[in-house]
């Protein structure tokens, strides 16, 4: 693919200017740290020590020592303990039945002329055009007897359309006879699906995937709407209350003038915890996004 | 022959019989989720109380809609969509183009690369980040106002005032979303033809006439494709953005329809009134799909669907 080969000059352009080439340089380099500046200073300000915090007024861009003091703190089984096993539990649990429900789908919309493809193919497409607002939702998920369920963070976005025609898109482009000579041989759908065509898209997969672990993990309206038992949120909706709304963790720190410093040491881990499985997870995939989601996407 | 046919049928149902299955999770979260959630917009037609039920509550025909139409509230929430979207089409749409092009002028792979993974990034940050990142960095104790008071200057108020949160809200989705936006343009960017430049380089075509004229007509159907998609969405403008930065700036300036929604249904208890308000928006949102698809058509371009 060529999007991912090395662009060389090509040979017809005439080199371009030095003044051209530094103006650029600079323009990276100022996009770079937009991006990643309000990180650096959010990692640097958990990781130092509560006096340096108070010395540098609040903010810490690069620490003179490094402490995990503060991760400590808010690992040592307080709320926001809980609040990350219950989002690590959501998104584990989530994500593994999200990525079955989509590709076994996805798989049989992508034969065919299989009995009733059309109609459901079209089932799905419509949800582009028209998706029940927020209170139909909540009156299903009621009526169902989820709220206030964990059950109610995954069930009510088990299968995103979007997710579902990329794959398919992707599943159609593997060659037909790979399928018609497993058959032939007598392999059930169920084990070309596993043998043959899961094994040429772990790519697509894979992206699929951590689309559905970052909207779990990320997952913060879902909750606030229909998770009422404050001891049930996950991480994003404690991050909120504590880092955004500025309330005091219940019963692990006061929240007095002179110890705000400190406080934001705390705030901050609290951020690069929420963040943390993201950009861990986030370079072993990244590498997929344009082969695994392009190549579907274009042809869906 | 209705027989054959039906015989033939069968045979379908059972040679597929196992894809069936295998459909079936899916569909039946569409089915519940999707469709059986329709059902729910009856209560759009009701005085809904939840201790009654849709079966208990009093059926108050179009008295809801009728409401919706004189509601100074819901106008504002208008007003205050529409203007965001407005702002967004403006300066956030172009953005990832515009990146885009630089991104792919880059003659260093490497570099490009790595650029490239940097501005995704912000994308799978969740928006209670987003919003705590942007508070952290400029709010009233925040990094910028904590530097300019160390140097003697005034501080600026931006999270809070209501006349910053307009500029302030697409300058977050840029930040959050630009980058990621690019992806697509890239690989149109990607799929010129590389002898067209070459061609209109030799002709003598500088570097703003070959973006004009080969470039841009490249990226055309995908330009229009999303805008198209833009067009159907611009009654919703990031609901949990709003949500969360609502209290903060004020309803005046930050209620939305998608909170407003919220706020008078769910948080408000007046769920019929609200329903039917989402029941317009989202009516309205697909009837905006459909025309700017027909437009779409009108020009001589392919859409999202035929």
């Amino acid at each position: 693919m060529s999007i991912l080969s090395r662009t060389a000059q090509p040979a017809w352009l005439p080199k371009p200017s030095p003044l051209l080439v530094l103006a650029k340089a600079v323009a990276l380099v100022i996009i770079v740290a937009l991006v990643l500046f309000p990180f650096l200073v959010v990692v640097s300000t958990s990781l130092a020590p509560q006096d340096e915090v108070i010395d540098k007024g609040g903010w810490v861009i690069w620490p003179d020592r490094i402490t995990v003091q503060a991760y400590q703190d808010i690992l040592a089984g307080g709320i926001v303990t809980r609040a990350t096993m219950v989002s690590a539990g959501v998104t584990i649990v989530g994500t593994a039945l999200s990525l079955v429900c989509t590709t076994l789908l996805a798989y049989a919309l992508a034969r065919p002329g299989v009995f009733g493809g059309r109609p459901v193919l079209l089932m799905v497409l419509f949800t582009f055009l028209f998706t029940p607002g927020m209170i139909p939702t909540y009156l299903v998920v009621q009526a169902m007897g989820l709220l206030d369920s964990y059950s109610a963070l995954i069930f009510p976005v088990l299968v995103n359309a979007f997710n579902l025609v990329v794959l398919r898109g992707f599943f159609q482009g593997i060659p037909t006879d790979l399928f018609e000579a497993a058959r032939i041989d007598g392999a059930g759908e169920l084990r070309v699906l596993r043998k043959i065509v899961m094994p040429l898209s772990k790519a697509a997969i894979a992206v699929i995937g951590l689309f559905y672990a970052v909207s779990y993990w990320n997952s913060f309206f879902t909750a606030v709407l229909y998770l009422n038992d404050s001891s049930k949120w996950p991480i994003q909706v404690v991050l909120r209350q504590y880092v955004i709304e500025g309330s005091p963790l219940a019963g692990s720190i006061e929240t007095q003038e002179a110890q705000l410093s400190a406080v934001n040491s705390i705030q901050m881990a609290v951020v690069v915890l929420a963040m943390l499985p993201i950009v861990v997870i986030y370079p072993f995939i990244q590498r997929h996004f344009v082969r695994g989601v392009l190549t579907g996407a274009i042809k869906a | 022959m209705p027989d054959a046919l039906s015989t033939k049928r069968t045979h379908r149902l059972r040679r597929d019989a196992a894809l069936l299955l295998m459909m079936a999770p899916a569909v039946a979260y569409f089915a519940v989720f999707h469709y059986g959630a329709l059902f729910g917009y009856a209560i759009a037609f009701q005085d809904y109380v939840p201790f009654l039920g849709v079966g208990g509550s009093t059926w108050v025909g179009f008295d809801n809609f009728a409401q919706l139409v004189e509601d100074p509230a819901v106008w504002s929430a208008v007003v205050n969509t529409l203007q965001i979207s407005g702002l967004q089409l403006v300066f956030f749409f172009p953005a990832p183009i515009a990146l885009a092009i630089f991104l792919h002028s880059l003659t260093y792979g490497t570099v490009r690369r790595f650029v490239q993974s940097v501005v995704y990034l912000p994308h799978f940050i969740s928006w209670v980040i987003v919003v705590a990142l942007f508070q952290q960095m400029l709010g009233g104790a925040g990094l910028l106002n904590t530097w300019l008071a160390d140097n003697g200057w005034h501080a600026i108020d931006i999270i809070g005032n209501p006349s910053a949160f307009q500029p302030l809200m697409v300058v977050q989705i840029i930040w959050k979303d630009c980058g990621w936006g690019t992806i697509i343009f890239l690989a149109a960017l990607y799929q010129v033809n590389e002898q067209l430049y070459e061609a209109s380089a030799i002709d003598g075509a500088g570097y703003w006439r070959r973006l004009w004229h080969v470039t841009l007509p490249g990226l055309r159907p995908i330009i229009l494709l999303l805008f198209i998609l833009k067009l159907g969405d611009i009654l919703s403008v990031g609901f949990e953005q709003m949500f969360l930065q609502r209290d903060a700036f004020g309803p005046e300036v930050a209620e939305v329809l998608d909170t407003f929604v919220y706020y008078t249904g769910v948080a408000g208890g007046d769920w019929g009134y609200a329903t039917a308000v989402g029941l317009v928006k989202g009516v309205l949102g697909a009837v905006l799909v459909f025309a700017a698809n027909k437009v779409a058509h009108r020009i001589g371009e392919e859409g999202i669907y035929r």
